[in-house]
């Protein structure tokens, strides 16, 4: 194979891109003492230690087990609100839909900080704080409108026609919904779920502030590692390999669509 | 069942889409409605299938007011323009919701499928979804569908217009044999009058969101109401001379006069519009009677089987179709001729004053 050197350049690129990660995974299977005591490529002398103390202690696992409750939990609430919401921007004019429609993106637009204290005392009140429904709801204000968004593009790209074709043919609108049009914007699904799973998987702020125990984030057991013995730092890095993983699962399934996602839909 | 419209007007906006729409059709009539684009055929469609609401007036089933009933609750069918179906659903499945939906056996619904796939020639796609289908076969698929249920109401909005042209003459015979089996009232939008006459049954001029004429397809082509009906309903559309008429003689401009006979004769002195259809104008004599014109080419269009030649006489754009492969330079002198029993009289609004006899038509 000839490389030329656009290649050179662009792996070079990727290399640098690759780098952190590469140096996250190698210090995962190392342990604390050689991590700190030496500089090495590969590691010296090969440990899973550090999953198995993950896998094992349940302060770790639990913190996934957490997250992916909330995130999950958020990612079923933010479709099901948004797929109605989504096809009547998308099918029906009514007064000020074009206001409401920016107006759900301008949600984005504001630091997550700013909500903060409104939810912890409103949360505190209502007694759902540290409960994985808080955190869901609280990340529902930045991912419905984006879901919103992305789906309308993709429900823009279907014709008027079969609706009005399935209207004719004598579907009801809940039949004609489930069985004609969500599978024709299931790349739109597929696409928004990933964004709202991604969003609330990587949100560290409100999750840590919302929760005490119960429902603690994995990010948030993250960065309280630090211990008498020090820093544990291989367990640390296990931890962030494990937290990368899901989001490459949830990737693969939607690769095609990412495009037209970051686009919201409208490509 | 009888199905009419009346008094229909539909605005959007500032913006008139139909006005004053008067139409009644009996069950098992084929209709055509003939308006070149943004006449309101689609709007009109819209709302006899129940889709779009009209501003004012109503829609009635056998006297019955459906006005604002909803398409569900309806009977008609609907095919589109663009080709629409299900594209997560097989074709067999596609041709066969409508009968699911309305509850029948599904021998039944295997038996009726099959029956209209056989009459649309997509008895072998069954299983295929509509993306693998040609254009051709998507558009027979939702054809099927609309003709699968007994519709009272049959609309098509311009069915073949995106399909090539093999295609179009192919699929306009074998549907012109299938309307004329079905006892339900068939309409079909088109903005070409060789599709519109070669359909028959009834025909609805339509022009600017209003009825032109309503009448038989032969009978409209013969007597045309107006110049504009007269214009849509040829291609190319007919050709109009400003005309003097005075007592003896009609003076077509450029010192050229025809005696008042024939179907001429008697016509009151005054301002006309002589219309002459484009197969009527010949570039060499045919008979001793004929009139000669003299013009300036434009430009000539060579199609095959014809040539149109354009050209201004007197002011106003003029068309001659002749058979057969014709050489003309542009900017060439030509003389062309025509029989003036072959005009069509209008007046200066455009209201048609007589029409050439029948068999000169």
């Amino acid at each position: 194979m000839k490389v030329n050197g656009r290649q050179i350049v662009l792996l070079l690129y990727l290399g640098f891109l690759l780098l952190p990660i590469y140096w996250l995974v190698n210090m995962s299977f190392q342990t604390t003492e050689e991590i700190l005591g030496t500089f090495s490529l590969v590691p010296e002398k090969f440990t899973l230690a550090n999953y198995r103390m993950i896998f094992t202690d349940s302060s770790w696992y639990m913190g996934y087990i957490n997250s992916i409750k909330y995130v999950l939990l958020n990612t079923v609430i933010s479709l099901s609100v948004a797929l109605p919401a989504a096809y009547a921007f998308s099918r029906f004019r009514f007064l000020g839909d074009k206001h409401m429609f920016f107006w759900l993106l301008t949600n984005r637009m504001s630091p997550p900080a700013v909500f903060l204290l409104p939810f912890f005392n409103f949360y505190q009140t209502v007694g759902l704080f540290d409960t994985h429904i808080a955190v869901a709801l609280a990340h529902c204000l930045f991912n419905v409108p984006l879901a919103v968004w992305i789906l309308e593009g993709f429900m823009s790209g279907i014709p008027r026609e079969i609706d009005e074709t399935a209207f004719i043919d004598g579907y009801s609108f809940p039949r004609f919904f489930f069985t004609i049009f969500i599978p024709l914007v299931k790349a739109g699904i597929g696409v928004t779920a990933f964004f709202c799973f991604m969003f609330s998987w990587v949100e560290l702020l409100l999750a840590r502030t919302l929760t005490t125990v119960n429902a603690k984030p994995i990010a948030a057991t993250m960065t309280r590692t630090i211990s008498a013995a020090g820093m544990d730092w291989g367990g640390l890095a296990a931890a962030g390999v494990l937290t990368m993983i899901p989001g490459a699962i949830v990737i693969w399934f939607v690769r095609n669509y990412m495009a037209k996602g970051f686009a919201l839909g409208r490509v | 069942m009888s199905f009419s419209i009346s008094k229909v007007d539909k605005r959007v906006g500032r913006e008139t889409y139909l006005a004053d729409i008067d139409l009644h059709l009996e069950s098992g009539s084929q209709n055509v409605i003939l308006g070149r684009t943004l006449a309101g055929k689609t709007t009109l469609l819209r709302i006899m299938a129940g889709l779009d609401r009209p501003s004012r007036g109503g829609i009635a089933e056998n006297g019955k007011d459906v006005t604002g009933v909803s398409v569900r609750k309806r009977n008609v069918a609907m095919v589109y323009q663009q080709f629409v179906n299900y594209p997560s659903l097989s074709v067999f499945h596609n041709i066969a919701s409508p009968l699911k939906l309305a509850g029948m056996a599904k021998a039944d619904i295997t038996a009726r499928v099959g029956s209209v796939a056989a009459v649309l020639h997509i008895d072998h796609l069954l299983e295929r979804l509509p993306q693998e289908l040609s254009g051709g076969q998507q558009q027979r698929t939702a054809i099927a569908r609309a003709l699968v249920k007994d519709a009272s109401l049959l609309l098509l909005d311009e069915p073949l217009v995106n399909l090539d042209y093999k295609l179009r003459e192919e699929l306009r015979t074998e549907l012109r044999d299938i309307f004329s089996k079905r006892d339900s009232i068939v309409v079909y939008t088109t903005t070409e009058p060789s599709e519109a006459l070669m359909l028959g049954g009834n025909l609805v001029v339509m022009h600017e969101g209003r009825v032109l004429q309503t009448g038989r397809a032969e009978e409209v082509y013969r007597c045309p109401a107006s110049v504009t009906v007269a214009e849509i309903l040829s291609d190319p559309p007919i050709n109009v001379l400003r005309t003097r008429v005075d007592q003896t003689m009609a003076h077509l401009g450029d010192g050229l006069s025809v005696p008042l006979d024939g179907h001429l004769a008697g016509l009151a002195p005054g301002d006309y519009f002589f219309g002459v259809r484009s197969h009527h104008l010949f570039l060499h004599r045919q008979h001793p009677r004929d009139i000669e014109l003299h013009a300036r080419v434009e430009l000539a269009e060579i199609n095959g089987s014809e040539t149109f030649i354009h050209m201004t006489y007197n002011g106003r754009p003029l068309v001659v179709q002749e058979e057969g492969v014709h050489q003309r330079r542009i900017d060439e002198a030509v003389s062309f001729f025509v029989r003036p029993r072959k005009f069509y009289i209008f007046d200066r609004d455009g209201a048609l004053v007589r029409a050439p006899l029948f068999e000169d038509a």
